[in-house]
């Protein structure tokens, strides 16, 4: 059931119109997401379960969080988190397990390294090439007036010209 | 026999849109009034042939004719009417015959109410918008046609996708195409003063309310969307950065640069060719976000490669589109000459920042977006980029500039002094330390962004309420007739920008606290038991079948109070679509002025009467669209002003008034 309801959500974001609809869309399959009988006991354990699963990307789905997905591989996952965190693991631990397990796909935070050193450090290259540029054009600007202010030799000449011949 | 009309009044629109591009264009190049005069009829007369085109798709679907293959994929003669209409647009061939109503709109209302447009200038702008138009139709015509026939029809349709079952899809799409389709019509005029070489404070006065309203209108699109979003979901997520989203986001977010460095051209004369890029670039964005949505790329890599035809078809569109425009500004941009100078720091220096982060912003987005995909094309790996990043790179560029924001209209234009305008805030910064101190006890180690977030929200609505008060002038022994003429007589535009600004701090609030402060509970309830989420008592009452018009649900039913005050039934359900299978979830929201209560109500247990419950409390989560809202409402009011209003040059003309009579009009108020 889940599985049809998936592949239709697929076939439909396909075919559909609209960002507007893909919004709605991208919400996909409804209610879902962490049933009562997996929560841990601890509230504490909980919470960390809870913000890893935001972390980890439902790998049949689209754009969504094993935290939000119910798809039964996102149901087996946090379960699996759950598990983890009980058997004291660290979510550095888990996330590398996960990341050893499926690929860098399975993380909604990509892991720095040179295939994604351009989404790491591009925006901040991005900000500092445009405040580099904005330097240039105030820099421009300011010494654009202070050359106007005087006429070198020559211009003088040829303006006392001018104006002697009209 | 309509449905055929439609299909013919569609191929029609495109031979229109032709001549619309050609004529008009050389008339203006030669110099030959008589081509140029055709431009305004041509521009009308599409968009009746395109409105003729909707109407019969749409008649279509109303009364549920099978022999269509659009209609047989897309509706069930069970599905409420206004399903029925709606669903005309929720579906890739009638979404881009929507598109092209809305382009062929703002065509057409450029051609009628632009009389006071130069000759050249309008021209030239009608006839790009036919271009993009010519493009569009030609698409469809040849790769998504909404008017193919089936033989034989089948008895019923297919039914909608029951998400989109929702009033959301009646007005959301709508609304954001015509703010995304509405940037066409300042690519056209950036389009046209190139190909003039001209720009000048009277061309950015004609640009300005076309950039204002297309803003308005995506603002209000994608909040509607984010707010439908919300309650459709079953979680109550409101964004999820998801490309789809981010395709809107984008113009978006340019736009918004865009509407502010207008300004800068329009009462300086400077930052000409940037704008121009802005207007290329943000119409660029809107064509990018068709493509992702459109050529199933997104789906997947491979997708595209195995049906590349619509895919491949936009790709064209696009890389005609910006780069045509590109190259034509890179042979003309140069030819501008810059107008009026400025001091870094100034009113146009703080419009200069903006511009800086907000590009920066929307440089970072596509590249969260766009990067995954290039780096699969490319072979490198399949890598996901998720919410966590886009909280880690865009949130930095956010904070800064509204820290900034509640400065920047305190500056003076040309050069400003900064310690003066920090020192007239001295109010503001006053109770943003409160706020802030408070914030950093309570939040400490939890959440830096909270903590910042809070703070900087507080900071700007304080900001902007010190300014208004100091414009109306408070405090200056006026008494309160003084006061009330001031606020009366105040420039809309400036009003218009305060009630925007303040917007910002009160989406912000919205988005802050209620991530920070969710209280949620998801577990199981019999009939008749308790639960307490956020300070209110949920009592699960039961659940019962109830009918729809095409779903049977399981309805449940919750009763809230508070401090032994009953606050409000709550009815969540489940429905199950007859025809699809498909289920939705549909929670039960009352917004409370500190926030609200929602139920979703889940599957009920194996072995009892008790069923899975999520029950929470989302504080001030309805701050984000009511700031969106201000958003939108501060844009409106803007384009009330007098100097924006479409009329407004007319009365100067006729008053006698020079050649250029909105730049005429413009000097004689300010």
């Amino acid at each position: 059931m889940i599985r049809r309801a998936r592949t239709a959500v697929w076939a439909m974001r396909r075919s559909l119109g609209a960002f507007a609809i893909a919004l709605a869309v991208a919400l996909a399959a409804p209610a879902a997401a962490v049933q009562p009988e997996e929560k841990l006991a601890d509230p504490q354990k909980e919470q960390r379960a809870q913000e890893l699963g935001e972390e980890i990307r439902c790998l049949v789905c689209q754009s969504e969080s094993i935290a939000n997905s119910n798809a039964d591989l996102a149901k087996d996952l946090r379960v699996l988190i759950r598990e983890k965190i009980q058997a004291g693991q660290s979510n550095q631990e888990i996330k590398d397990f996960l990341q050893s397990r499926y690929g860098d796909y399975v993380l909604l935070r990509p892991p720095v390294k040179p295939e994604t050193y351009v989404l790491w450090y591009g925006p901040a290259a991005i900000t500092a090439l445009g405040a580099l540029g904005v330097g240039v054009f105030f820099w421009r600007r300011n010494k654009r007036p202070a050359a106007q202010q005087k006429l070198s030799a020559d211009e003088q000449r040829r303006l006392n010209h001018i104006l002697d011949g009209e | 026999m309509i449905v055929e009309l439609g299909h013919f009044a569609l191929i029609l629109a495109l031979c229109t849109a032709i001549v619309q591009s050609v004529l008009p264009l050389w008339g203006a190049q030669r110099d030959i009034p008589g081509f140029m005069a055709t431009a305004t009829p041509a521009a009308v007369v599409q968009l009746g042939l395109v409105m003729v085109s909707f109407a019969a798709l749409t008649y279509a679907y109303v009364v549920s004719d099978f022999t269509v293959l659009n209609v047989v994929q897309n509706s069930h003669t069970l599905k409420p009417l206004l399903y029925k209409i709606s669903g005309v647009w929720g579906n890739h061939e009638g979404s881009l015959l929507l598109w092209v109503l809305i382009l062929a709109l703002f065509g057409a209302i450029v051609g009628v109410f632009g009389r006071n447009l130069p000759p050249g200038l309008k021209s030239r702008t009608l006839a790009v918008q036919a271009m993009i138009a010519v493009g569009f139709i030609l698409f469809m015509v040849l790769t998504s046609n909404p008017f193919t026939r089936v033989s034989p029809p089948p008895v019923n349709g297919q039914d909608l996708n029951p998400l989109l079952q929702d009033p959301g899809l009646a007005f959301h799409p709508p609304m954001l195409y015509v703010g995304y389709v509405g940037f066409s019509i300042v690519f056209s005029f950036a389009i046209a003063a190139l190909i003039e070489g001209r720009v000048d404070a009277a061309w950015a006065r004609w640009v300005r309310p076309w950039t204002l309203l297309a803003w308005v209108f995506l603002t209000f699109g994608i909040a509607l969307g984010s707010w439908w979003a919300y309650y459709e979901l079953g979680w109550g997520g409101w964004w999820y950065w998801d490309p789809v989203e981010n395709a809107s986001f984008m113009p978006w977010l340019l736009g918004t640069a865009l509407l502010h460095s207008a300004i800068v051209v329009e009462k300086r004369d400077a930052l000409k060719t940037w704008t121009i890029l802005l207007a290329i670039l943000t119409f660029g964005l809107s064509l990018v976000g068709t493509f992702l949505v459109r050529s199933g790329v997104l789906t997947s890599v491979h997708a595209f490669a195995t049906d590349p035809d619509r895919g491949v078809f936009i790709l064209a569109l696009l890389v005609i589109a910006i780069g045509g425009g590109l190259a034509l500004y890179a042979y003309r941009a140069p030819q501008l000459k810059g107008g009026g100078l400025f001091a870094p720091i100034s009113r146009e220096g703080a419009l200069v920042l903006n511009n800086l982060l907000l590009t920066a912003a929307t440089a970072t987005v596509f590249l969260g977006t766009l990067y995954p995909l290039f780096l699969e094309a490319l072979g490198g790996g399949k890598v996901s980029v998720g919410p966590p990043y886009f909280n880690a790179t865009f949130i930095p560029l956010m904070l800064p500039l509204v820290a900034a924001l509640g400065v920047g209209p305190l500056l003076a234009w040309k050069r400003a002094d900064l310690k003066g305008a920090l020192q007239r805030l001295k109010v503001a910064f006053a109770i943003t330390g409160v706020v802030f101190v408070v914030c950093a006890y309570v939040l400490w180690g939890r959440s830096v962004f909270g903590m910042l977030g809070l703070a900087l929200a507080v900071w700007l609505a304080t900001a902007v309420l010190v300014e208004f008060a100091e414009r109306i002038g408070v405090g200056k022994g006026l008494g309160w007739d003084g006061v009330w003429r001031r606020a009366r007589t105040m420039p809309r535009a400036s009003f218009g920008m305060m009630v925007a600004h303040l917007g910002v701090a009160v989406a912000m609030t919205g988005m802050t606290a209620s991530s920070l402060w969710q209280s949620e509970s998801i577990t199981v309830m019999q009939p008749g038991e308790t639960e307490t989420v956020g300070g209110y008592q949920f009592t699960f009452k039961g659940a019962g079948p109830v009918d729809g018009p095409n779903y049977t649900a399981t309805e449940g039913t919750f009763v809230v109070t508070a401090g032994g005050e009953r606050i409000a039934t709550l009815t969540p359900s489940k429905r199950q679509y007859v025809v699809s299978g498909r289920e939705t979830t549909e929670a039960a929201i009352r917004t409370r002025p500190l926030g609200d209560i929602f139920a979703v109500i889940g599957d009920p247990q194996a072995d009892g009467p008790g069923y899975t419950v999520r029950l929470y409390f989302k504080p001030l989560v309805a701050w984000i669209w009511f700031g969106c809202g201000f958003m939108g409402l501060g844009g409106l009011i803007s384009l009330t002003d007098r100097r924006l209003r479409v009329g407004a040059p007319t009365r100067a003309r006729r008053r006698g008034a020079a050649p250029q009579p909105a730049l005429g009009a413009a000097k004689a108020q300010d």
